[in-house]
């Protein structure tokens, strides 16, 4: 029982570690802001998530447990409405996003 | 495991941090800082647990919801007049550096 | 880089990379210290000030030269001074020898809390810890008064419409702004009360409770949150960290033992060390936090006075 519980910890804080260095690499390489606001809010939240939950698998201790189930549940509050609040003030600001030029034909 | 998992957590911050620097126009570099916030959470707590010592976790709540009042407070600041962000102003003259 | 703005996010991310580093060298109540303050409220205040002086630094119209040789011969000097310092962490030290072997022994029997961090800044050490509030107490005072200068009374009708036009669309933001308050004040009571046997303290709760009023103030307006917490009684509440600690000490001055000796406040010892780092704890948490809602309320209530000005200018 215990080696399952460690192998199935070890599966999810490594794909966690996995989702982040991609998030990390979609902010250096999207052409412009808003696909990069689509590469650091999807990964870094889902990416948080199941690094969190690794990390409660391996623990000895309620008191821990109960930190980790805070902190990711305001993970998963925070970090899309931060990004939405980014998007939003960036529209209306006047960034403007970069589609697709005119001559590209159907879908 | 989790120190790959803290190395994985490093490079992302590495590059955010890039692009936190290079970034051209400043709502970028808000996102950089943002993505900084959230994987230094993360390090926090992966980095107490590989000590031993899990309070750590306070620190990391305390993050995380000051990275959250950030961002909230530099998007309430960038309403006013000064920060307006024209659209012409990335082809022409850029001011940042 | 002549981009204030970038600047300041520049040095959030700095701020984050030294609270990592304290992490990395076992140092958690500085660590939290430096996460909650340096990226945290000073963020949040640089950028109200840049709020109202504008965003890029204007062009030096002297050269830097002489400034720069002059910095660079007293950094010298200093560091020439440093070479005949023990090494970093070295166990010879002087500091290693006397005085911490005694704290880190002697703490648990003489005053019995298990963070010896708090032991030593608000016990052994809590003079100096006094002096620190009250320089924040200073600081808060002057701040306010310099900006107290040339402060107009405005209707309070025109400030509310110009806040309800600017923060009708931000629904998701006020909702979970709504949710996640009273978890951010109650965070802000346990790492007040929890210093003692963890990390934390009354800076650290300080600091946090006027972020979440902060953050209450910017999402809501600026109005709302002076009417949830009136300035009148944040002045009050400044002046009243600060005499609650002076008068800990008073008390047991008069209790037959020194200035700041806890032991004499309680029949038993130990109980009054504890009785003693609270109330000081308390004091500290209630001087930061209402300084840093000062001073915030002041520079936004500043920068609404500006807007409302240029508004009507324009209209």
């Amino acid at each position: 029982m215990d080696i399952v519980i460690a192998v199935v910890s070890a599966i999810f804080l490594l794909l966690g570690g996995f989702l982040c260095v991609t998030g990390g690499v979609g902010i250096l390489r999207f052409p412009d802001f808003y696909t990069r606001i689509h590469a650091t809010g999807v990964t870094d939240t889902l990416g948080a998530g199941l690094i969190l939950i690794g990390l409660m698998l391996q623990v000895p201790d309620v008191l821990v447990l109960v930190k980790l189930v805070i902190i990711l549940l305001m993970t998963l509050f925070i970090n899309p409405v931060a990004t939405h609040a980014l998007a939003q003030a960036a529209l209306k600001s006047g960034l403007s996003p970069l589609l697709q030029s005119k001559n590209h034909k159907g879908g | 495991m989790l120190i790959a998992t803290t190395v994985a957590i490093l490079v992302a911050m590495f590059l955010a941090m890039i692009r936190g620097i290079v970034g051209p126009t400043f709502y970028d570099r808000i996102l950089a800082v943002n993505m900084f916030g959230t994987k230094t959470v993360l390090f926090i707590s992966l980095i107490g647990f590989v000590m031993g010592r899990p309070e750590f976790l306070d620190i990391a709540i305390v993050y995380a919801l000051l990275n959250f009042i950030s961002v909230i407070g530099v998007l309430h600041f960038s309403g006013s007049v000064e920060f307006r962000h024209d659209d012409h102003d990335n082809s022409t003259v850029e001011k940042d550096s | 880089m002549k981009d204030l703005f970038a600047v300041i996010m520049l040095a959030g991310m700095y701020g984050l990379l030294s609270a990592s580093f304290f992490v990395t060298m076992d140092a958690v109540d500085v660590a939290f210290t430096e996460a909650s303050v340096g990226a945290g409220i000073s963020t949040l205040l640089m950028l109200t000030t840049i709020s109202m002086t504008g965003r890029y630094e204007n062009t030096t119209r002297h050269r830097p030269m002489l400034a720069l040789v002059v910095v660079f011969v007293t950094g010298s000097l200093l560091i020439y001074g440093t070479l005949d310092m023990p090494y970093f962490g070295s166990a010879q030290a002087p500091i290693q020898l006397h005085v911490a072997p005694h704290y880190i022994n002697n703490s648990m029997s003489e005053i019995g809390i298990p963070n010896i961090v708090t032991s030593a800044l608000a016990s052994y050490r809590g003079f100096d810890t006094f002096g620190e509030v009250v320089v924040i107490f200073t600081a808060g005072v002057a701040v306010w008064a310099l900006l107290m200068v040339n402060v107009q009374r405005r209707k309070n009708t025109e400030i509310d419409d110009a806040n309800n036009s600017t923060h009708e669309q931000h629904f998701i933001v006020r909702f979970v702004a709504k949710m996640l308050i009273p978890f951010i004040l109650l965070f802000a009571l346990y790492v007040q009360f929890h210093g003692d046997y963890g990390p934390g303290g009354g800076f650290q709760a300080g600091v946090i409770f006027a972020a979440a009023i902060i953050l209450y103030s910017m999402v809501f307006g600026l109005n709302t949150a002076r009417r949830v917490i009136s300035q009148p009684i944040v002045q009050l509440l400044t002046a009243a960290g600060v005499l609650l600690y002076g008068s800990v000490g008073i008390v047991s001055l008069l209790s037959g033992g020194n200035f700041l000796d806890y032991n004499v406040l309680s029949a038993d010892p130990i109980a009054g060390q504890h009785l003693g780092i609270l109330l000081i704890e308390l004091g500290v948490g209630c001087t930061v936090a209402s300084v840093m809602i000062l001073i915030y309320f002041n520079f936004s209530g500043r920068k609404n006075d500006r807007e409302l000005e240029e508004h009507k200018e324009t209209t």
